[in-house]
């Protein structure tokens, strides 16, 4: 999903960059709400993982692997804000140390991960919270969910930049339907390992996890 | 407690990057596959840090590759900290700082 240099073109690529920094920036603001002496050092392991996590190709179908994206399960654990954030500093931080994803491509790769992957993915969490019972089951269902979209909201995101910029002359059919197909294939890779990290996050200490803080708080029973 | 978490956190991350990683699939991914198979691998150029000592998660000059992967593993996941938990801390001061 890390696209290389050269896939897209230079007007293109910078036209990305500019929406993901806008993306960013507004994504500093919200977090800098959120974020205090509980949540900073959590936000910051969040990125960690993910970092790690990232390094662990899986197989899917066909030749093909793929690795956890992370970016609905940053949005649960820390907030879609922090979960931004996370995502541009994994992704710059691959980019710059390890030439995983180009430099010119870095807007748009931080565009399809950072912004398309943890939006559409909490997007989902809270359409699936909102159906499935009130309990911590569905919170981890849900964050399966959520995993499982965020994953093909990444790809047609790359499918949106080839058919605008590509270098190359192919159908954009043909670029969707593989890449959604091979996407959701890993899609379901995401969904397990985000509904698994989710639900070892829940049994240690629930009220670390974002997205359940904001389910309970109705119920909240204030301790003098 | 919180601390236990994190820590427990940071050392599964070290674990995952450091070793486990090893055995991760190098098979192509997704768009890799697909740009291979559609035809529009070849239009990918070389990032401009293709030579850093770093790239494609080795350590330029370590022989063994399983120890190059590991130490590129770890060093990824102590940069990624460093910046991630300076981020974050430095927003929470911005935030508190404000009347």
């Amino acid at each position: 999903m890390h696209i290389p240099d050269g896939f897209i073109d230079i007007p293109t690529s910078a036209t990305f960059a500019a929406l993901s920094a806008v993306g960013v920036a507004a994504s500093l603001k919200g977090a800098a709400r959120s974020l205090d002496e509980k949540t900073a050092p959590l936000a910051g392991l969040t990125a960690t993982f993910i970092f790690a996590v990232q390094m662990l190709n899986f197989p899917v179908a066909a030749g093909t692997s793929g690795h956890l994206l992370g970016g609905a399960l940053a949005a649960i654990l820390v907030g879609p804000y922090v979960a931004t954030l996370s995502l541009t500093v994994v992704l710059l931080m691959q980019a710059l140390l390890f030439a995983d994803g180009g430099l010119s491509a870095a807007g748009l790769n931080i565009f399809n991960m950072s912004l398309l992957g943890v939006w559409f993915g909490y997007g989902a969490f809270l359409l699936a919270k909102k159906i499935l019972p009130k309990n911590k089951v569905s919170i981890t269902a849900a964050a399966a969910f959520a995993g499982l979209i965020s994953v093909p909201a990444a790809a047609l995101g790359f499918t949106l930049q080839y058919a605008v910029g590509a270098t190359a002359t192919f159908s954009i059919t043909t670029v969707l339907t593989a890449m959604v197909g091979s996407h959701i294939l890993i899609g379901i890779g995401e969904a397990i390992i985000t509904g698994l990290s989710v639900s070892a996050v829940m049994a240690s200490r629930p009220d670390l996890v974002f997205g359940y803080r904001g389910a309970k708080k109705n119920l909240e029973i204030r301790q003098g | 407690m919180k601390n236990r978490l994190v820590a427990a956190g940071l050392v599964l991350s070290l674990i995952l990057a450091g070793g486990a990683s090893f055995y991760a699939s190098s098979q192509p991914d997704g768009l890799e596959k697909v740009a291979g198979d559609i035809g529009f691998l070849d239009s990918a150029q070389e990032s401009a840090v293709e030579d850093s000592p770093l790239a494609g998660y080795g350590v330029a000059g370590v022989e063994n590759e399983r120890i190059s992967n590991g130490l590129a593993g770890v060093i990824g996941v102590a940069s990624t900290a460093a910046v991630s938990f300076g981020l974050f801390y430095a927003l929470r001061r911005f935030k508190k700082d404000k009347p």
